[in-house]
């Protein structure tokens, strides 16, 4: 079968892209490959592990599991979009890193990604929303436990910053 | 890229998605949240020729409740949807019990209840409490429409009544009876991990407090939702005691045949469900009675 491309128009952290896709592109190979924003990535490519998780339209998705060409019309938020453009840090990325939240960083951004929108949603949540939110995410290295402190501490930080 | 090449159509209406089906037939699959299909052709299990892209049919994502009271879900309605819709839980309690097991909120934001359905895994929640609720499957073809009740429409393994031209495009709730309560449980390896065993028990009491109808439906143990309604029969017409729900529990335990998985033998499966169907039945029974 010949490869069919389609336009694609979508809007990733605010920039507006368009290009030309085969039907088969995963958005995350898209994201990762087409636009260069390779901070999303790529684990087990079948929606179990949670690494390429990105906001469409303002909800967590597994980009794994999404074909680019379904992306037309939408809005993304990847990590890329996630600190000040003059570098200051989400307060999720600050307190991940306060915390010592990450080792060696695979699942990171899909984390972030899960948990800015879980926050935003729920300001002042338990321990135990917090490790449910978290639970579509796989770490390795963690144990979670530092990944639960850190998302305790961003959601107060969030509140004192908006409150 | 991991799935073989298709081609691609993003339907513009569900005459065009249907007209689409009726060319393409079998070579074709529906693309709604895509969490089980996508999956599939990333490890090549599935190969199909065409999808067609349904999530722009805003029309099939409605949630409607008819005067009878009768509840009536849009076939692309996500999981999402139905957690946030307060009104859909109240009268569709089970989903309020069901939709936390249901894998990860990532996947829940994309999933949708048709395409749960239409996929039929044994393990899966929601065709056990479709059966539980005697839903309705409404059906389109580009040649028409029928109607299938949904304890015929699951077959066995991924396997529905659904032919190859054929959506399911709704699925009707009826409104329950007076003084019904119903609960689903289930037990998982983990959260979000699918079912070892699930139960959906819906009871029914007469205004003396005695059962007039239990339905109990299983997941997880065997190739399509087990209907054990009939291990309840000798708590009709009856108040159900401690012992009388623990006779049911033995009763499903003998009347299933799990083949055991990488997680349970069949021995701890069948475990589970009565343990499963002595604290759903208990706990269904409670909501009516906090619920007069």
């Amino acid at each position: 079968m010949q490869p069919e491309p389609h336009d694609i128009e979508l809007s990733v952290n605010g920039t507006t892209y368009r290009r030309a896709v085969e039907s088969r592109i995963l958005l995350s190979d898209f994201l990762r490959h087409d636009l260069l924003l390779a901070g999303t990535h790529v684990g087990c490519e079948h929606g179990v592990c949670g690494a390429c998780t990105i906001l469409l339209d303002g909800s967590p998705v597994r980009s794994c599991l999404m074909l680019a060409v379904q992306a037309n019309g939408h809005e993304l938020s990847t990590v890329e979009g996630l600190a000040n453009s003059d570098g200051e840090l989400h307060p999720v990325q600050q307190a991940m890193h306060d915390h010592h939240g990450l080792q060696c960083g695979y699942c990171t951004a899909g984390i972030l990604m899960t948990m800015t929108a879980f926050l935003q949603e729920n300001p002042l949540p338990s321990e135990h929303e917090v490790r449910e939110a978290l639970s579509g995410n796989l770490c390795r290295c963690t144990g979670y436990q530092n990944i639960v402190d850190a998302m305790l501490a961003a959601a107060q930080a969030m509140r004192t910053a908006a409150p | 890229m991991k799935p073989a090449p298709f081609k691609y159509i993003a339907a513009s209406s569900l005459h065009h998605a249907l007209s689409l089906k009726a060319e393409y037939g079998d070579e074709a699959r529906f693309l709604a949240g895509g969490q089980s299909l996508i999956p599939a052709m990333n490890f090549r299990l599935a190969r199909p020729t065409a999808l067609i892209d349904i999530n722009g049919l805003n029309e099939l994502a409605r949630i409607e409740r008819s005067q009878d009271g009768e509840i009536r879900v849009g076939a692309l309605t996500r999981y999402r949807a139905l957690e946030r819709d307060s009104a859909f839980l109240k009268n569709c309690p089970l989903f309020a019990d069901a939709l936390p097991h249901i894998a990860h909120p990532q996947i829940r934001n994309r999933g949708t209840i048709g395409g749960n359905l239409s996929h039929a895994d044994p393990a899966s929640e929601l065709p056990a409490i479709a059966v539980a609720m005697q839903a309705r499957m409404r059906i389109k073809s580009a040649k028409g429409e029928r109607q299938v009740v949904a304890s015929e429409f699951f077959q066995g393994l991924l396997t529905t009544d659904l032919q190859a031209h054929e959506m399911l495009v709704e699925i009707a709730f009826p409104a329950a009876p007076a003084r019904t309560g119903t609960c689903f449980m289930e037990v998982a390896r983990r959260r979000g991990d699918f079912a070892i065993c699930g139960v959906a028990a819906v009871v029914t009491v007469d205004d003396q407090g005695r059962c007039s109808q239990l339905r109990l439906v299983l997941c997880g143990v065997g190739d399509a939702p087990v209907d054990a309604s009939a291990a309840a029969a000798s708590l009709m017409g009856r108040h159900a005691s401690g012992e009388a729900i623990e006779a049911v529990a033995a009763d499903v335990q003998g009347m299933i045949e799990p083949s055991g998985n990488v997680h349970a033998t069949p021995d701890y499966q069948r475990h589970i469900a009565g343990v499963l169907t002595q604290r759903a039945v208990g706990a269904a029974l409670e909501r009516v009675r906090d619920a007069a």
